[in-house]
């Protein structure tokens, strides 16, 4: 037996001591793991899942929480990180009022727009017809299914990088067929480096990678619309073109609007494909908004300004965040 | 009085529901995002994120009203 207040060098030990009483072995020692045991399961339900939470919570907290207080100060104050050694001074709403009054970033709001305007109306017309087109069971579209969800996996990285070799006048093949079909010579025209061009450029490449995401969803949405609707519409000698409207389009516009509020989000937001694409070049032709703010808070520095950008950008995809939780509640209770 | 209490809490509820709140508050933000990227007025513009602000703060809120 062990004297009073030493314990068990190991659980064997222990275990020993509870099964055989008899045995050599120290009971108050074999007791100990147990009443820890025993003061877990007093816990409430409430109290362990708090247990379960508290890390994540102090996580969210520190990565996201604490980064975007802390923004929100710097958006307050003159920090330009170039001139650090410069004491911080409170400049209260002066970056909010000169970017609300700044020409080039109302611009820049306007070239963001119209790349989602293009992309999503884009991306709607082609992934509807997608969905279409492999909604008729036909043979192998599980493989077609596949091979069009394919973009959508790639890294917006990926994307860029070698969409930018496509695009290549020189080696590139997408000048190449385009040459073949119209007779243009290929090295003639550039699709990142031109003007006319650019802005297509990064709508095409947009649309490519995320028309499956769009077809996904208005698949699921085609998916749940019931047989028999149809089987009665044909009964009343509904023509196709009649069904689409009155039956397809009604049942899978919940399904829809929940594309067109997701993709515009992100596209509003897009910065790495299009970074690596154009740069936002020729000159500021493709320059959206996320890279303007990249440019202003690492090349210009003025971190005050910048964090007063991303406050805005912050709270307008918030706010269009808040109608697209909505919708999908709204799908959800259909 | 107790009557009369019921009918001012009942009053209160039929103002205060969440659904009718929620579409104002989804119309500013929408007309917030409208007024941010329109090419027409730098007015509008810099009145954009005022009204965005407004929309998101007032839809957090009346998000906790009942049904």
């Amino acid at each position: 037996m062990l004297s009073s207040g030493e314990t068990y060098q190991n659980p064997q030990d222990a275990m020993t001591a509870l099964i055989h009483p008899d045995a050599p072995v120290d009971r108050i020692g074999a007791e100990a793991p147990f009443r820890a045991m025993k003061r877990v399961r007093s816990l409430s339900d409430r109290s362990i899942a708090w247990l379960f939470v508290t890390p994540t919570i102090a996580l969210l907290l520190a990565i996201n929480i604490f980064p975007l207080v802390w923004m929100i100060r710097l958006s307050f104050t003159s920090l330009n990180l170039s001139m650090s050694y410069l004491p911080l001074r409170f400049v209260g709403l002066d970056n909010y009022a000169d970017i609300l009054s700044d020409d080039d970033i109302w611009i820049r709001l306007q070239t963001t727009a119209q790349f989602v305007i293009a992309t999503v109306a884009l991306e709607v017309l082609v992934g509807f017809g997608l969905a279409l087109l492999i909604n008729r069971q036909f043979r192998s579209h599980s493989f077609w299914t596949t091979i069009i969800l394919l973009p959508m996996m790639l890294s917006p990285a990926v994307v860029g990088n070698f969409w930018t070799l496509l695009f290549q006048p020189q080696i590139g093949p997408f000048n190449y067929v385009v040459g073949l079909f119209t007779g243009i010579a290929p090295s003639s025209f550039s699709m990142t480096g031109e003007v006319a061009l650019a802005p297509w450029t990064i709508v095409l490449v947009d649309t490519w990678m995320w028309a499956p995401y769009v077809m996904l969803i208005c698949l699921a949405g085609l998916r749940s619309i019931p047989d028999y609707i149809y089987e009665a519409a044909e009964v009343d000698r509904a023509s196709p073109w009649r069904q689409f409207w009155s039956i397809t389009l009604p049942m899978v516009m919940p399904f829809l609007m929940l594309a067109v509020l997701f993709r515009a989000i992100e596209n509003f937001k897009m910065f790495d494909m299009v970074n690596l694409l154009t740069s936002g070049g020729p000159g500021s032709t493709t320059e959206l908004i996320s890279i303007t703010l990249k440019r202003a808070a690492f090349e210009k520095w003025r971190t005050g300004y910048s964090s007063a950008l991303a406050i805005i950008l912050f709270v307008t995809v918030f706010g269009a965040a808040n109608i697209y939780v909505k919708a999908l509640n709204r799908v959800k209770q259909r | 009085m107790s009557g009369d209490h019921a009918i001012g809490t009942g009053r209160l509820l039929r103002w205060f529901r969440r659904g009718p709140w929620e579409g104002a508050a989804m119309t500013l933000i929408a007309a917030g995002i409208v007024m941010l990227v329109q090419p027409w007025s730098i007015d509008l513009y810099g009145y954009s994120f005022v009204t965005i602000l407004a929309g998101t703060l007032g839809f957090v809120i009346v998000s906790h009203f009942p049904e």
